[in-house]
């Protein structure tokens, strides 16, 4: 599934995603920020779940399940469009 | 040159909730998601990985400290307690037996249950035959081994006294009495009721009929009881019976057996704050019970034993059920749920408690609303219906607390067999108390008409 960050989404270092559009706010744990930082470089599904497997101690299979839950809570809270 | 090899962070699956501002937790409680990885000092990933996965877990040290602290609160306030262990609460016979070596006596409600006692070693002058299905057979036994029966009916004790022309040993025996102690729902379908006079019946009719002893009185006035004072009531009442048939018959009354239902830690499934901030302790219970019966006119010498069968409240806490994680799913209203090896056949009390479930693995402050299911195909499989849980992920543990009472005796055989249950003794050690089922034992009470055997597909 390939996403696109809403340009007018604002998301922090430390976790906290605002929606100027709907004034809603988020909490995004470190994992979450990083993937959406690699969301922001339109890398290709597979390159984000290489640069996680390369950091983080877990591998492909199980970073791609997580990739499709957080990915539809992204597009369900209308944060990101699908591509 | 030396290569330098960089340590992978530990990863943790994504997680985003949404924050609403304005709905705070007026009472500030924290959630409390921190992980559990040892009890008793004994890690519970190697107690899984050792006896598998799920695994019930009980702790004797826990056991024998709860007990003391109880025994410790009536002991405190009266001079003659005596505790009998509720068979139906957990009858494994290792659990009884921790109980029977701190000083229970044993209390059953079936023959099963008193065979169960015997075969622990308990002598049947100490044991409490309670319930309403006692067959002629059950009731010679109890008679013949001295144990108390407590008469739950009118038939029974027509029973009883139609038995006495065959035996030559005189029955020791209760009556069980209901009655209004403020609370609802009333027990009434229990016993003789007091406020009607059945009490009374009974008693004129054993008294009068002269074939057995009525040596003591017994109420049990309802289950997780929230209010310490309905017992005072119940007392009182119990202390009425007995002044009265002292007054009347000349007759002492050897015990006043108060029953069980003290409330353990656990959250009842509605409940606004959690079991452990709104139950009464035992120092609650006892003061109710103790200074009513030690002001309601009983001489010194006459001042009947307490005799308390509670179950829930003295093993409750002990007892953990830890599993690990089958999946993770996404609901389409965007709930997160968790599918557990662990599900509502070994967990039958979470029907009525929200239990209170921890990690086993360390994981970061983030954490997520979830639904945890069970392993079963049935809908009905939900362990909690929201729980606020850090991200777990397939493989990881968790443990549900406060597990000790009823789970394992009114767990069901459904879909799934019964796993091991270990016991961590005082020392740290572990014991499979009893084994986890097999194909094989459950096959082996089946049998096969012969016309049945074959068939081709």
């Amino acid at each position: 599934m390939q996403l696109r960050i809403k340009g007018n989404i604002a998301v922090s270092e430390s976790g906290f995603v605002f929606d100027p559009s709907t004034g809603d706010s988020y909490s995004i744990n470190p994992i979450g920020v990083e993937i959406i930082q690699l969301m922001k470089q339109t890398l290709s599904e597979k390159a984000i779940v290489d640069a996680i497997v390369e950091r983080y101690q877990t591998e492909p299979q199980t970073v791609e399940k997580d990739l499709y839950d957080f990915c539809n809570l992204l597009v369900k809270h209308q944060l990101a469009d699908r591509i | 040159m030396a290569t330098q090899t960089i340590e992978k962070l530990r990863y943790e699956r994504p997680v985003i909730t949404s924050l609403n501002a304005g709905v705070t937790n007026k009472f500030g409680t924290k959630s409390l998601h921190a992980p559990l990885s040892h009890i008793d000092g004994v890690s519970v990933k190697e107690i899984i990985q050792k006896y598998g996965s799920p695994v019930f877990i009980l702790s004797e040290r826990k056991i024998r400290q709860t007990y003391r602290e109880a025994y410790r609160a009536f002991t405190s306030r009266y001079p003659k307690v005596q505790f009998a262990w509720s068979y139906k609460t957990n009858y494994i016979n290792a659990v009884c037996n921790v109980f029977h070596q701190e000083g229970c006596w044993a209390e059953v409600v079936s023959i099963f249950e008193y065979k169960k006692a015997i075969g622990n070693g308990v002598q049947g002058k100490n044991i409490i035959f309670n319930g309403p299905e006692k067959t002629d057979e059950d009731l010679l036994l109890a008679i013949q081994n001295d144990s108390l029966i407590h008469i739950d009916h009118l038939d029974e004790l027509y029973q009883i006294i139609e038995l006495t022309t065959k035996i030559k040993k005189r029955p020791r025996v209760a009556i069980r009495v209901n009655m209004d102690t403020g609370v609802y729902p009333m027990w009434d379908r229990f016993g003789f009721n007091y406020e009607t006079g059945q009490a009374w019946d009974a008693i004129n009719k054993i008294i009068l009929t002269d074939k057995m002893d009525l040596v003591g009185l017994h109420c049990h006035i309802g289950t997780f009881m929230l209010s310490a004072n309905a017992y005072a009531v119940a007392a009182i009442k119990l202390a009425d019976l007995a002044l009265g048939i002292k007054e009347k018959h000349k007759q002492n009354i050897e015990y006043i057996d108060l029953g069980g239902g003290f409330a353990s830690k656990n959250t009842l499934k509605g409940s606004f704050l959690p079991g452990s901030d709104t139950i009464p302790t035992f120092d609650d219970y006892a003061d109710a019970i103790c200074s009513t019966l030690l002001n309601a006119g009983f001489t010194k010498e006459n001042l009947p034993m307490l005799i308390l069968e509670s179950g829930r409240a003295l093993i409750d806490e002990a007892g953990f059920l830890a599993g690990s994680v089958i999946a993770n799913k996404r609901l389409s209203d965007g709930r997160r749920a968790i599918v557990m090896d662990m599900g509502v056949n070994l967990l039958f009390t979470s029907f009525w408690y929200d239990h209170r479930i921890s990690p086993v693995e360390e994981s970061g402050n983030h954490t997520e609303n979830a639904v945890i299911y069970g392993p079963l195909c049935m809908n009905i499989d939900i362990v909690r219906e929201s729980v606020t849980l850090p991200p777990l992920k397939k493989g990881d543990h968790a443990v549900i607390h406060t597990v000790g009472a009823y789970n394992m005796t009114q767990w069901m055989q459904f879909i799934a067999m019964r796993p091991n249950v270990v016991l961590i003794d005082t020392e740290g050690k572990t014991h499979v108390i009893r084994n986890r089922e097999t194909v094989d034992d459950l096959n082996k009470m089946e049998v096969m008409p012969e016309h049945l055997k074959k068939f081709k597909l």
